[in-house]
């Protein structure tokens, strides 16, 4: 088996490139909520209201709150992708700092997009 | 002299085609436009966040606004159908099945796609039921 897991340390970039395809099926199935949030608005109010509804209940939320976690973190990630792309942040150190800093730019920037539509009194 | 083929005969067909770059460029070129689109996005959210169906209609029915959701749609779906096929192809052995879930990939990001692009068109034009 390959590679060898007694011998095998997790790493922070490995986790960042795992994260990034499931973070892009998880948006993948965002992008669906937001068609049937495109379709319920097309059909008319009452649609839309038992639509918007499910989504304000606390699994909708949590859902959401994953949603755009995920999102964040593969924007920021993509970024770390297109900097490879043409060449730079392939030092060890570098990949190590980049990777933490697409973790922590999700985590922050997801916790104050949500904490703002709480505190707005929009959720 | 068993075999008159030529040694460009038997080159020929085995190399590139010449065109497998194109998922590689669309996959990073509807990443910047998602690098842009996204954030929108998320700051629309925000604003749309309470403010129930007449607020999202009238959000939509502005012009700027239904073009960057049908980008942001177009972009979104083209770029998720391209991820997921590389997951398809890395994953999934067995050719009748991978070849199965490639098409029905294309086929539910086309149609999820054309349902939004529809759906937003029709608000935007004033249609749906009011």
């Amino acid at each position: 088996m390959s590679p060898h897991w007694q011998v095998w340390r997790p790493h922070i970039t490995m986790a960042a490139s795992i994260l990034h395809r499931l973070a892009g099926l998880a948006i993948y199935f965002g992008m669906l909520i937001l068609v049937g949030w495109i379709f319920a608005l097309h059909a008319g109010a009452e649609t839309f209201a038992s639509y918007a509804g499910a989504l304000h209940t606390p699994l909708g939320l949590i859902v959401l709150f994953l949603i755009t976690l995920a999102l964040l973190f593969h924007l920021a990630n993509g970024v770390r992708h297109l900097a490879w792309d043409i060449g730079f942040g392939f030092a060890p150190k570098t990949a190590d700092a980049t990777a933490w800093s697409a973790f922590a730019f999700a985590a922050i920037v997801d916790l104050a997009f949500w904490f703002a539509l709480a505190a707005g009194g929009r959720l | 002299m068993s075999d008159l083929t030529t040694p460009l005969r038997r080159a020929r067909g085995l190399g590139s085609a010449k065109h497998g770059v194109g998922h590689f460029i669309g996959q990073r070129v509807s990443a910047v436009a998602l690098l842009l689109l996204a954030p929108w996005a998320l700051w629309s959210a925000y604003h749309l966040a309470g403010r129930g169906y007449e607020g999202a209609r009238a959000w939509l029915a502005a012009p700027v606004n239904a073009s960057l959701l049908i980008l942001l749609v177009l972009a979104g779906f083209y770029h998720g159908q391209l991820g997921i096929r590389v997951i398809v192809e890395d994953y999934v052995a067995r050719r009748g099945s991978r070849n199965v879930l490639l098409i029905l990939n294309v086929f539910v990001a086309a149609a999820a796609a054309t349902l939004a692009v529809v759906c937003i068109l029709g608000v935007s034009f004033g249609g749906g039921s009011v």
